[in-house]
């Protein structure tokens, strides 16, 4: 459809929200406003009266200006060369907007989001002949996207029809057509290396599947005390400081997807940067490449308009969902889904419509729940199996869960990663409160532990929360009456729970060695400190003091396992827990001689 | 700019007047206003339709009539003049000369609204600034191009603070001092007297622009000043190529005049009556500061807040802190013992630190040695609230040296004087110094190697 097509008047200005007439046009459709090109969506339709939300800033536009109708839905495009770009909320290239418009993002730029200078070398798939007939979904053929990644080339979702021409192998660029379909109602069809979806319709599959495994990100609270399958939902909520960036950061850094989208809702540029400077030079634990080579990133930084904002975490889960349909495990994170509830209330506040909590519309929960439903491990449209996990940060005004952001987001997710002020405040890092955080895939995440580790796992975990709980009780009593009331059992106990919060719940994301732990070094560390538990229980049950067992120069060593040792060195943990089971039993050797000399 | 001027005035109400019959204004328009005596105020349109357009005036109405105002729209934003010449003086809210000299005359001309920095564009920061204050470089290091908000209260010394910091800060090896762009919003005039006076003391006000609104100045001229004073700041960073350093006091006045425009505009409240674009409208200012990939300039912005009620969840300090990298919170308590400057390094926190410390930027124990002080300290709180329950008598030998180490740190660490400008080599001797009062074993965040070197033990 041409722009002259469907064209209308501004008829008042309102920020970021506009009043137009123009007749004939859908609900949800893009629009250019203006002399500057300014891009927008219809939110609302009353005759032939609609109102907009323009993604950019509209200083200087004034009424009596035209408004092009452009025939659809935001959308966004899918295909190579997604990957290891930054985006806007609305899906721009920042680096190709950057030679554009300088420094400062300029108004009005339209550029496609997917490089159409570069070539790819397509494959067409074998099997594939002409005159077959392709299903939805169906794979074509795949290019070489970046080292680790093979990008699978699709017929899109809602297309089908019989093959009538498909290229060879050979270097193609995105405007090249790479095939020809003609559709059961005669319809042809252009096949191409990439695809468009409208980014507020989840892309379509043929059922649901259960998640099986848990996703590894090396993070020993959230891996052994609070898994997440992979398609699971998750969310992390803490007041400002807690924390919430760095382990966002951390699990884009270090989980065991094969795409990681990180969507910077309304955050801070610098932190964005921070993120772009470092993805490029660190490597994938898994694969050894590139960690840019798997990542995505989409920014809305906190100063850009809140249309687009609101528009960004869509944008995100759409391109998470597409690498899904190629049968990959995506890890879609977040950051932060405050912002973008707020973007919702922002305009809502602007329509002039009910707020109901703290100025939120009616909407909020539907939207919420809507969203976080894309996540998911699915069987795709040609029986592949691909998943989405979905992790949101939620920023809480004043640290308070009960406000509705976090209350809402907390009935839909299924793990929930409780960060605290108190913790931060001590620097406990990750700062997530065992006692308010929850996970209900601990049952499936330990038949995985169980295979692929050891069968003391489940028991293990249980064992260090049961004993992180005595301890707050036990603190209580302290708290009451100072330590000389405990009995020794129960100051053996308090140390038991501060050798799991230092040497095992603590972990630096700064430092170098203890900035990822692999499963099995995760449970070696718990597995250790608890055997150190027992142990110390028995002599201490025949009567040794704890100060003796906390002099112990092995107890610093203890502590101090998680950086000395990495991943590939967890025999040398093996040989730490041999060290301290021959301290033991040479204690309680000595004990046991004294025993008999005084007797 | 357009000649015409329109006596079409509807409404004239606290700050918002309604001009009626004035079709194709534009959103965001400059405005010139002639009242019955024919003085010229300013306003900007913030709703325009083809019937009407609604007016922000900065003077505030009061005195118009409603028949004998003209209105008459200048067909741009907000914009000023910029040259090497704004160093050395005085502003509004809106860019006018308050010093009474001439006012800037130049073709260089930017629209104060300014636009979001592409992250794309953007560096990292990473560079140390020394600012002399240990409770700063050391635990909570300041990097050229951050945003470190100052969290304070009402009584408590955040402007002796806030001039330290601009008195001191530098880069560790550089000469090249920072220039200043100091942006007042409701202060008292004491207030705006203290900072000028420290600015002509220490010499520098030759490299000190002002933006100074002072509380009986009219309130909406407020939510143009950090806008302006950040365009200026812009200027000299990105064009001129230098360092600055944006103090900007008090953002709490910023947030309670924005809260005055939008209730008379009618927006939908949300929390304490602040509307629900808070978060987005602090954002465009705190978000201008940074650095640019090939510019040699950076802006750094230490803004002051002041917490109503000392109330570090109200929603001016809670967005603040969302937006900027980390916090320096003062407190009371230490203020009322006496300790100077009296930061609460607890919930204090800079986000940019770990980039720009360690071995090539300060010393190579400074990221372990920050971590140490902080778990020390978080473990002689718990302490100190222990001994107020059962008394300090009934502590262990061990306990009792965590009361002895918060008592040195808060006095001596944390406490120094106002013209005491500590090198961060002697913050981090002065840390090792405190943390020797520990055996080695008993310090499991620094490494043996960093023991073997700096504790102080006999061994």
């Amino acid at each position: 459809m041409s722009e002259t097509d469907n064209q209308g008047t501004i008829r008042e200005i309102n920020g970021p929200i506009l009043t137009i007439q123009l007749p004939g046009i859908r609900n949800g459709e893009q629009v250019k406003i203006g002399n500057l090109g300014l891009y927008g969506e219809v939110i609302a339709l009353k005759g032939e009266i609609a109102l907009v939300q323009s993604y950019e800033s509209t200083e200087g536009v004034k009424p009596g200006e035209q408004v092009f109708g452009l025939g659809k839905p935001l959308s966004v495009e899918l295909g190579p060369g997604l990957l290891g770009s930054i985006f806007d909320g609305v899906q721009r290239p920042l680096d190709k907007v950057f030679l554009e418009s300088g420094d400062h993002i300029g108004r009005g730029i339209n550029l496609p989001a997917l490089n159409r200078e570069r070539t790819w070398h397509f494959v067409p798939e074998p099997g594939v002949a002409i005159g077959a007939m392709l299903s939805p979904g169906q794979l074509i053929g795949r290019v070489q996207e970046t080292a680790i990644i093979e990008h699978r080339i699709m017929v899109p979702p809602n297309q089908s029809g019989e093959l009538l021409e498909l290229a060879p192998e050979g270097d193609y660029q995105l405007d090249d057509p790479i095939g020809r379909m003609q559709s059961a109602d005669g319809k042809p069809h252009k096949l191409m290396l990439y695809q468009h979806w409208p980014v507020r319709s989840p892309r379509p599959y043929r059922r649901r599947d259960h998640g099986l495994s848990p996703l590894i990100t090396g993070q020993r609270i959230l891996d052994t005390f609070f898994p997440l399958l992979k398609g699971g939902k998750s969310a992390i909520p803490g007041p400002f400081g807690a924390g919430k960036t760095v382990l966002q950061q951390q699990i884009a850094r270090w989980s065991n997807a094969d795409i990681v989208i990180y969507v910077g809702c309304g955050e801070r540029g610098n932190e964005l940067v921070d993120v772009l400077e470092t993805f490029p030079q660190l490597q994938d634990p898994y694969s050894g490449h590139k960690l840019m080579e798997r990542t995505l990133l989409v920014a809305n930084t906190s100063n850009m308009p809140v249309v687009a904002r609101e528009a960004s975490i869509y944008v995100g889960i759409t391109m998470a969902e597409y690498y899904r349909d190629q049968g990959y495990d995506v890890v879609m994170l977040a950051d932060s889904t405050s912002r973008w509830a707020e973007a919702l209330r922002e305009v809502s506040g602007r329509l002039g419509q009910m707020p109901v909590e703290d100025g939120y519309p009616a909407y909020l929960s539907s939207r919420l729940a809507a969203f976080y439903e894309r996540a998911g491990r699915v069987e795709t449209q040609t029986g592949a199996k691909g998943s989405v996990t979905l992790i949101g940060a939620v920023s809480p005004p004043g640290g308070d869960f009960s406000e509705p952001v976090t209350a809402h987001t907390k009935e839909i997710i299924q793990t929930f990663w409780a960060l605290s002020k108190e913790l931060a405040d001590a620097r406990h890092y990750p700062s997530i409160d065992w006692v308010g955080s929850f996970s209900e895939h601990v049952i499936t995440a330990a038949q995985w532990w169980h295979q692929e580790i050891s069968p003391d796992w489940a028991h293990r975990r249980k064992q260090a929360l049961g004993l992180l709980a005595r301890d707050a009780e036990l603190s209580r009593i302290v708290n009451l009456v100072g330590p000389e009331a405990l009995s020794s059992a129960q100051r053996w106990e308090l140390e038991g729970a501060a050798m799991i919060k230092e040497g095992v719940l603590q972990q630096s994301a700064l430092d170098p060695v203890d900035t990822f732990a692999s499963p099995e070094k995760q449970f070696l560390l718990l597995d250790m400190v608890l055997m150190i538990f027992d142990r110390g229980s028995e002599l201490i049950e025949l009567g040794i003091s704890v100060q003796e067992l906390t002099d112990l120069p092995l107890m610093a060593k203890a502590r101090r396992a998680k950086q000395t040792f990495s991943s590939d060195q967890c025999d040398k943990i093996r040989l730490l827990m041999e060290e301290f089971k021959q301290a033991f039993s040479k204690i309680r050797l000595e004990y046991a001689k004294f025993k008999e000399h005084t007797q | 700019m357009s000649a015409k001027e329109y006596r079409t005035v509807s409404s004239a109400q606290g700050s918002l007047l309604i001009v009626e019959q004035a079709p194709q204004v534009a959103f965001g328009d400059q405005v010139i206003i002639r009242d019955h005596l024919n003085n010229k105020r300013h306003g900007q349109v913030i709703r325009t339709s083809e019937r009407e357009a609604l007016i922000q005036v900065f003077e505030g109405t009061g005195d118009l009539d409603l028949e004998n105002t003209w209105v008459r729209f200048l067909d741009q934003s907000l914009e000023i003049n910029l040259s090497p010449e704004i160093l050395g003086r005085i502003f509004n809210g809106i860019g006018t000369p308050k010093d009474g000299r001439p006012p800037i005359l130049s073709n260089v001309r930017r629209n104060v609204n300014g636009s979001a920095i592409n992250p794309a564009a953007r560096t990292y920061p990473r560079e140390f600034i020394q600012t002399g204050i240990s409770s700063i470089d050391g635990l909570n290091s300041l990097v050229r191009g951050q945003k470190l908000p100052i969290f304070s209260a009402s009584g408590l010394p955040h402007n002796r603070l806030a001039a330290q910091i601009v008195r001191q800060a530098k880069l560790v090896d550089e000469e090249s001092s920072f220039s200043i762009v100091f942006a007042a919003m409701g202060v008292s005039y004491a207030d705006a007297r203290f900072f000028q006076e420290e600015f002509a003391d220490s010499g520098v006000l030759g490299n000190v622009v002002m933006y100074i609104n002072l509380a009986d100045d009219p309130p909406v001229e407020r939510l143009a000043l950090p806008r302006v004073a950040l365009t200026a700041a812009e200027y000299l960073a990105f064009d001129l190529d230098r360092h600055v350093l944006v103090v900007l006091t008090d953002m709490t006045n910023y947030a309670e005049a924005l809260r005055e425009v939008a209730t008379a505009k009618g927006d939908v409240p949300s929390r304490k009556g602040y509307p629900g674009y808070l978060y987005s409208d602090l954002a465009e200012i705190y978000e201008r500061s940074g650095r640019i990939k090939d510019r040699h300039g950076s802006v750094t912005m230490v803004p002051v807040v002041t917490m109503p009620s000392d109330d570090i969840t109200h929603p001016i300090p809670d967005l603040t802190g969302y937006i900027t990298e980390g916090q320096i919170v003062l407190s009371r308590e230490l203020h009322n013992q006496g300790v100077y400057p009296p930061v609460h390094i607890s919930p204090s926190l800079s986000r940019l630190m770990k980039d720009g410390i360690g071995k090539d930027d300060t010393r190579e124990d400074h990221p372990r040695v920050a971590n140490q002080l902080y778990a020390m300290y978080a473990k002689a709180m718990e302490t100190r609230n222990l001994a107020a329950i059962i008394g300090a008598e009934e502590l262990s030998e061990r306990d009792r040296r965590y009361l002895k180490f918060a008592e040195a740190f808060d006095s001596q660490f944390v406490g120094q004087g106002e013209d005491e400008d500590r090198s961060i080599i002697e913050t981090l001797n002065l840390a090792w110094e405190l943390l020797s009062m520990f055996p080695k074993d008993m310090l499991t965040r620094v490494q043996e190697a960093d023991l073997a070197k700096y504790h102080r033990s006999a061994d």
